[in-house]
């Protein structure tokens, strides 16, 4: 803990600021129900309401608490995303560090999957899928992680490979090690920083994505609250000259922004590691 | 040359140098007050090991200082301009067109987007001094004079079209394009082999006598700065220990470093090990091997490696000595042919043999930077091979990690550190503690001292045969460096283009009769003593041999086109017969071993 607060303190101003923000939002979602004044769900009032102190953002097209909407989208919203990126990553990287690893058809096969994949616009794929088999969340997640971890795979057999070529792995495998030592005990350890730098970048495609998505009303299914439908919902006040619907388009967009400070930050610093090792 | 140019004061006056270098605890001095002095036309050679200066003192004559380092004091003045406080456009017009740099790697230095005589022509027309026309019209003479092979058309070439040694003497060149006052070598010829060392110490040998060019020559290899500097400084830690004539350094240092340097450098004969155990560990029977579709780089190979003892595989860079390393561990199974273990067939391929098997041959490799994991600590790089092959654990595991730390001359205090933390020496000791770890009967070591100061090499190499002594360890040692070899081997075998050339006990290769090639390595081998390379180079072997590169062919004997006595049709037709000279002692060559030892 102490180290980590160093470190904070060390961190250039844009990614304190980045860190804070991020600290926020996640204070945020995962204090809601008490945060919040009003029930996710809950119909309070008429529609389009106004500011006032009763509900301080308003109410939303059916009459609910835009504020009370906002902090429960941020926890629907980053929780999904979280859990997407960390799937794509878990798939990923394994399969990446398998074809940088043994190499082969093995990498061939998986490489060639993963260019198929590529090729097909990932909105388009994702659309496509989902109108297939219907916008139910598991299909959701599953199908952006998949179309997610192409782009990790690319970074993790890349980085793998450059590891994979090192005596020491060379050295792991004439002892007779098993694939999953080397993959895990040798390779991984070398190339966790791009990772973990990708991790924070592509959290933040994915937040965008699923807001997209949620956008063409592909998403999450209401009535639970995210910012991507939020925006869509409530459009029509902006030809009122009302900023309400521009506010879930501004958490993201912050989010967007913080992350990716402390991205920069973290690929900074993990460009002055490699010349230690 | 310039006008204001005095012929009497110095080129480069370097006077009280300080330089200090950031490391994590803050700054500290890396350069610690040195003078020097270079007058026009005179070689001067810096001496010392990493960490001593040398190339920080390098780039500081041309007034820079690398990332993480600044010049704190003195004064650099080149032909009467202070570099110090000199405006970095001042510098930038002088650095490539009065004073060049050449660094180690060739082929880091070369742009490989480019041809070769762009990038020689680059220099001059940038800074505007000659068309660009007559920049390669000047550029194909000079390579014309420094004997390169079609000097009229090698500059339309890309860098990696060219063979090491060339790109080598393309980058001298490239250094002299704009006819510079004073050349600066970085460890030019370290990473080469013996022969090609010669052919890159020639080109610049010719160019500093013909045009009486000034330079800096930065090694840490006595014999090779003897050929061609007037002066040398030795430095340690960055403190000037000695700076005399190159003769008076040679013949009568005053200094205890100087006089280990020179130490570090003389062979030691090794004494024969004792003949008790005499049982063959490894017998490799008419091994071929190569790449994928490729051609055989291992054709018809025989060796036997006995208990005990140390083998050792000599030859240039693409003679197939690592390839028959990849053989014997299983990492490139063979095309036909046996390999014998203790008497029982191994597997051809890794992944058929057991641990046991895997465990009797361990192996050390040339860059210890890259073969111990940046982020695993000493501990668990020792300690992997006990829990793995020998399932030990706990405050046994702990206890013999200690007890290798011990063996291998480094204390307990170790064990927490990564590999970042350590020196190259420590760290090729960890590498040898790893493979002792596994308790195994044969150690391949290849080219393990490559990579190391001279000083720090002899101790790595004084490790490896106490180690061999006391737990009767067999070694296959894989060198280009003959010096070494004479120093740690009890057989030889030397190898050329995949094929045994000449094999024995090495007090019978190292004397005649020779084989051809056997005589063209020992000959480039340099000697400690000025006008060896002019001696070297006079010889009908050298004339013959060097600046070729290793081919592969399909008939006759591979070392034809090198060879001073090849006989016309003969040797292109037909496979050389293997002479016996004496017992264990076979030549493959046409001559008989009486027409050889002349």
């Amino acid at each position: 803990m102490a180290s980590f607060f160093k470190g904070f303190l060390a961190a250039p101003l844009s990614a304190k600021f980045g860190m804070l923000v991020v600290f926020g939002y996640a204070v945020i979602s995962l204090f809601a129900p008490v945060i919040a004044p009003y029930g996710e769900t809950e119909i309070l009032g008429a529609s389009y309401e106004l500011w006032s102190d009763k509900y301080p953002l308003g109410t939303d097209n059916l009459g609910r608490d835009m504020l009370s909407r906002l902090i429960f989208g941020a926890r629907n919203t980053i929780g999904i995303a979280l859990l997407i990126t960390s799937l794509a990553f878990l798939l990923g990287s394994i399969t990446g560090m398998i074809a940088a690893t043994v190499g082969g058809w093995t990498d061939q096969i998986l490489s060639r999957i993963v260019d198929v994949l590529m090729s097909i616009p990932s909105l388009i794929f994702a659309l496509l899928v989902l109108s297939i088999f219907g916008t139910s969340m598991p299909y959701l997640i599953g199908v952006i992680a998949i179309v997610d971890s192409t782009r990790v795979f690319r970074l993790a057999r890349a980085t793998a490979m450059n590891v994979a070529v090192m005596d020491f792995v060379e050295v792991a495998r004439l002892r007779g090690e098993r694939l999953g030592w080397v993959m895990f005990k040798e390779i991984l350890p070398n190339i966790t920083t791009p990772l973990l730098a990708e991790f924070g970048l592509r959290f933040c495609f994915v937040f965008l994505f699923i807001s997209a998505l949620s956008f063409l009303g592909l998403g999450l299914q209401p009535p639970m609250a995210d910012w991507g439908s939020m925006v869509r919902d409530n459009a029509t006040l902006i030809t009122y000259d009302d900023v309400t619907p521009l506010l879930p388009a501004g958490a993201i967009a912050l989010l967007t922004v913080a992350m990716n400070f402390v991205v920069d930050w973290m690929l900074h610093k993990s460009s002055g590691l490699k010349d230690v090792s | 040359m310039s006008a204001n140019g005095n012929t009497n004061s110095p080129l480069l006056d370097i006077r009280n140098l300080r330089i200090e270098g950031l490391s994590e605890q803050g700054w500290h001095e890396i350069v610690c007050g040195v003078d020097l002095q270079l007058k026009r036309g005179e070689v001067l050679g810096l001496i010392g090991e990493s960490g001593a200066g040398k190339s920080t003192i390098g780039l500081a004559a041309m007034g820079f200082a690398r990332d993480g380092c600044r010049i704190t004091g003195g004064d650099i003045i080149f032909d009467g301009m202070e570099l110090r406080t000199a405006s970095e456009e001042q510098k930038r017009k002088l650095r490539g067109t009065r004073i060049a740099y050449v660094a180690q790697s060739a082929a880091a230095a070369f742009n490989p987007a480019h041809r070769l005589l762009d990038q020689y022509a680059e220099a001059p027309v940038d800074h505007g001094l000659l068309s660009r026309s007559e920049a390669e019209q000047k550029g194909r003479d000079l390579y014309r004079r420094l004997d390169l092979p079609d000097p009229e058309r090698i500059g339309e070439r890309w860098p990696h079209q060219v063979s090491g040694g060339q790109l080598q003497r393309m980058m001298v060149a490239m250094a002299m394009s704009c006819s510079p006052d004073l050349l600066i070598f970085d460890e030019p010829t370290t990473a080469l082999d013996v022969t090609t060392q010669i052919e890159v110490l020639q080109t610049i040998k010719h160019i500093v006598t013909a045009q009486q060019v000034a330079a800096i020559y930065i090694t840490h290899d006595l014999a090779v700065v003897a050929q061609v500097a007037d002066r040398l400084m030795v430095l340690r830690y960055g403190n000037l220990v000695e700076m005399e004539t190159t003769t008076q350094i040679l013949e009568a240092p005053t200094q205890d470093y100087t006089r280990a340097l020179l130490e570090a450098h003389t062979r030691h004969e090794k004494s024969p090990t004792s003949a008790t155990e005499s049982g063959t560990l490894l017998a490799i029977d008419s091994v071929t091997a190569g790449y994928r579709n490729g051609p055989n780089i291992l054709q018809d190979v025989s060796v036997a490696v006995k208990r005990g003892q140390t083998v050792a595989i000599v030859g240039e860079s693409g003679s197939g000595k690592s390839t028959l390393a990849r053989v014997i561990t299983g990492l490139l199974p063979p095309r036909s042919g046996d390999i014998r273990f203790g008497g029982e067939l191994l597997p051809p391929a890794l992944a058929q043999r057991n641990k046991q098997q895997l465990r009797q041959a361990q192996m050390i490799y040339q860059m210890p930077d890259v073969a111990l994991n940046p982020r695993q600590c000493v501990r668990d790089i020792i300690g992997r091979p006990l829990s793995f092959y020998l399932g030990m654990s706990g405050k046994e595991h702990e206890r013999r990690v200690i007890e290798l730390l011990e063996q291998i001359e480094l204390s307990e205090r170790y064990i927490d550190r990564f590999p970042g933390e350590l020196s190259g020496g420590e760290k090729q000791r960890i590498c040898i503690a790893r493979a002792l770890a596994a308790e195994p009967d044969l150690i391949i070591c290849d080219e393990v001292t490559s990579a190391l100061d001279t000083i720090v090499a002899k101790a790595i190499l004084d490790l490896l045969q106490r180690l061999q002594r006391e737990l009767h360890l067999t070694y296959l040692f894989i060198s280009h460096d003959l010096d070494t070899v004479a120093s740690i081997a009890d057989q030889v075998v030397v190898f050329y283009a995949g094929r045994v050339a000449e094999q024995g006990p090495k007090s019978t290769v190292f004397e005649p009769p020779f084989h051809p090639y056997t005589r063209l390595l020992l000959s480039s081998v340099p000697e400690m003593r000025q006008g060896w390379l002019e001696d070297t180079l006079s010889t009908r072997e050298a004339q013959a041999g060097i600046a070729r590169e290793v081919k592969i062919i399909e008939r006759g004997c591979p070392f034809v086109e090198r060879c001073p006595v090849a006989i016309p049709e003969t040797c292109v037709r037909d496979l050389p017969p293997l002479q016996t000279v004496a017992p264990a002692h076979t030549i493959a060559c046409q001559h008989s071993p009486d027409a050889l030892a002349n």
